[in-house]
């Protein structure tokens, strides 16, 4: 019995590591009958729990030294080689903190937010494919699924700014989640057009459907056509809103907020927050990766015998690079300019490119000389025209002229 | 199986009734999106994951927050205490029967239940999104443009009444709002709701 246990641990491991199919069979195989179902659930479950808390611990310490090396400093570097045990002595921080609760808040809905936001974050988790055969659960409505989990981590940012009874806290909330209902309009509908060009809400089938390389060289990635390029920018932006990212850290704004929802939060509330924040900002890079860069998928025909998931996690840790470079670089936006950014343009532009991602499916039947060619330009000319005159008329027609640096240079 | 329905049940149950009778408005409406969460779970457990996942989006994703906003910018503080009853609950109940009536009867008519289609059908038929989407565009098209129409005519109406307010008041972008939200009108109905909804949004 233990040895079969062992046997089939080693072999799941080991498919796991190649990506091959069904590798919780021979493990399973070993068990009772009546428990295979919890173990295969418990099995799925484990891995997601370990790898992305242990991805957030990397992910503090990259930004860090990222926003330390953009403002020409060193970063955190007293904790381990290179300060590589810095989230380690923070985790250990957190939990030696006290836990301080405001004597006028709502006890129980202040536990209870930090709790009911990592959740429904967590659970995003369970439909990405990780690879060719890592996938935890292929639901039919997938991307329905990963929406409407994300949706609800809405109402517990509202419970912690509502329960801290503190102005700052209220405040934080009402900006996060006006953010929050703005940026998911543009954020699903630039995701619609992929559901119209795979024709599946699958995230499983939507990748299927990124397979194969044009003349064996460029793989056909959403992110590669006109209607897909624009509709990632589009995705990336609402993401870093839906994240609470800079530049839309509003919520959050240090220097006008406190500290937003969190303010009334210590020790390993806070902690909790924090780490759903970051958690959220995984699930939508790793849903952007599969939307729009191909997911599992590698980027050249010969470095397919390269297993899925280390392509699919390169490209997250690409993108989370990206977000952090973004904040390293972007300054906070105004409450109006953040949202008429979302109102005046991304909602338009997001509008445009679903009829644009209409012409590119049915001009898929063009079958007249350099029909690729004129199919691409129409496409690109639909997208491009109405953003410079859509920029240039939310400008008000301000004169664009050189900064002039008086300190900087 | 049945012990499942039997927790979701009860979990709906009890938020709902939670959700009508708890002093703090804000508690009520936490209540109610537990109440719409359990809906959902039954939905997934009747194997329908598309109208499950949808409720979840549509109902805890924004109803609830609209309903959060609402008592947020219509109420200042606590109010005054009133009883948990109110004095018209025997027309209230009276009503509650009556539509309760009215839908199973829509129900237990419909063709759905009656006994010859069910025979027709083998087996329980699994709708997928597909199909779903199908039906959709295709059969059900007419009524769902309807409700898109409909639905754009009420955010037109909202944006209107918020237009007006700005007109009037010498305030505009968020000051207005600031000294709205310092000054709440009193007034609890759904259209100055979902204005300021609309308010803050815009």
């Amino acid at each position: 019995m233990i040895g079969e246990l062992f046997n089939g641990l080693m072999l799941m491991i080991w498919k796991v590591l190649t990506d091959q199919p069904d590798p919780k069979a021979d493990f399973l195989a070993a068990l009772p009958e009546r428990a295979r179902p919890l173990v295969a659930a418990i099995l799925s479950i484990t891995p997601i729990l370990m790898i992305f808390p242990g991805l957030f611990a990397a992910t503090t310490w990259l930004e860090r030294k990222g926003l330390g090396r953009i403002q020409n400093r060193l970063g955190p570097n007293r904790v381990g080689p290179f300060g590589w045990f810095q989230p380690i002595a923070d985790g250990l921080k957190m939990l030696t903190k006290e836990d301080i609760v405001p004597r006028n808040a709502d006890k129980v809905v202040h536990f209870l937010a930090p709790v009911v936001l990592l959740v429904p974050t967590l659970l995003a988790f369970a439909v990405l494919p990780y690879g060719r055969n890592l996938v935890p659960i292929n639901l039919d409505a997938g991307m329905l699924f990963f929406f409407a989990v994300g949706a609800s981590t809405e109402l517990s940012i509202f419970m912690a700014g509502w329960a801290s009874r503190n102005k700052y806290s209220l405040l934080g909330a009402m900006r996060a989640i006006a953010q929050m209902i703005s940026y998911e309009i543009p954020l699903i509908l630039s995701s619609v057009t992929v559901i119209m060009i795979a024709g599946s809400l699958s995230l499983v089938a939507i990748v299927q459907h990124q397979a194969g390389y044009t003349f064996g060289l460029v793989p056909h990635w959403y992110v590669l056509t006109p209607w897909g390029f624009a509709g990632f920018v589009i995705f990336i932006i609402a993401s870093l809103a839906e994240s609470n990212r800079s530049p839309f850290d509003l919520p959050e704004a240090e220097s006008e907020l406190i500290a937003g929802h969190l303010t009334e939060y210590s020790g390993f509330k806070y902690a909790l927050f924090f780490l759903a924040e970051y958690l959220g900002m995984f699930a939508m890079c790793g849903l952007a990766t599969t939307l729009f860069l191909g997911g599992w998928r590698a980027p050249l025909p010969f470095l397919e015998i390269v297993p899925g998931y280390i392509w699919f996690f390169g490209k997250l840790i690409l993108l989370v690079f990206l977000f952090i470079w973004i904040r390293g670089t972007v300054p906070r936006l105004r409450v109006d300019q953040l949202l008429n950014l979302a109102w005046k343009f991304m909602l338009p532009m997001a509008l445009l490119n679903l009829i644009v991602a209409a012409i590119w499916h049915y001009t898929g039947a063009w079958d007249f000389p350099s029909a690729l060619l004129w199919r691409w330009l129409l496409c690109a000319g639909m997208i491009a025209g109405p953003y410079y005159w859509l920029g240039r008329g939310l400008t008000g027609r301000a004169k664009l002229v050189k900064r002039n640096y008086r300190f900087a240079d | 199986m049945q012990i499942a329905f039997a927790i979701i049940a009860a979990l709906t149950l009890v938020s709902a009734i939670a959700a009508m009778s708890l002093r703090n408005l804000v508690h009520c409406a936490l209540c109610l999106a537990l109440a719409f969460a359990g809906l959902a779970a039954f939905y997934l457990q009747l194997g329908a994951a598309f109208a499950g996942w949808a409720q979840v989006l549509v109902y805890i994703g924004a109803v609830a927050i609209l309903i959060v906003f609402a008592i947020l910018l219509t109420r200042s503080g606590e109010g005054t205490p009133q009883p948990i009853l109110s004095r018209s609950w025997g027309v209230g109940i009276a009503i509650a029967v009556l539509v309760f009536g009215v839908l199973a009867k829509a129900i237990m008519s419909s063709s759905l239940t009656s006994n010859s289609l069910l025979q027709k059908m083998p087996s329980k038929p699994e709708p997928t999104v597909h199909q779903i989407g199908d039906q959709l565009m295709t059969r059900y098209v007419l009524p769902l443009e309807i409700i898109g129409l409909l639905l754009t005519a009420a955010a037109i109406g909202a944006v209107i009444i918020a237009m007006k307010d700005a007109g009037k008041g010498q305030l505009t972008g968020p000051r207005a709002k600031a000294t709205q939200m310092e000054i709440p009108p009193q007034s609890n109905n759904a259209s100055s709701a979902s204005h300021e909804l609309e308010e803050v949004r815009s």
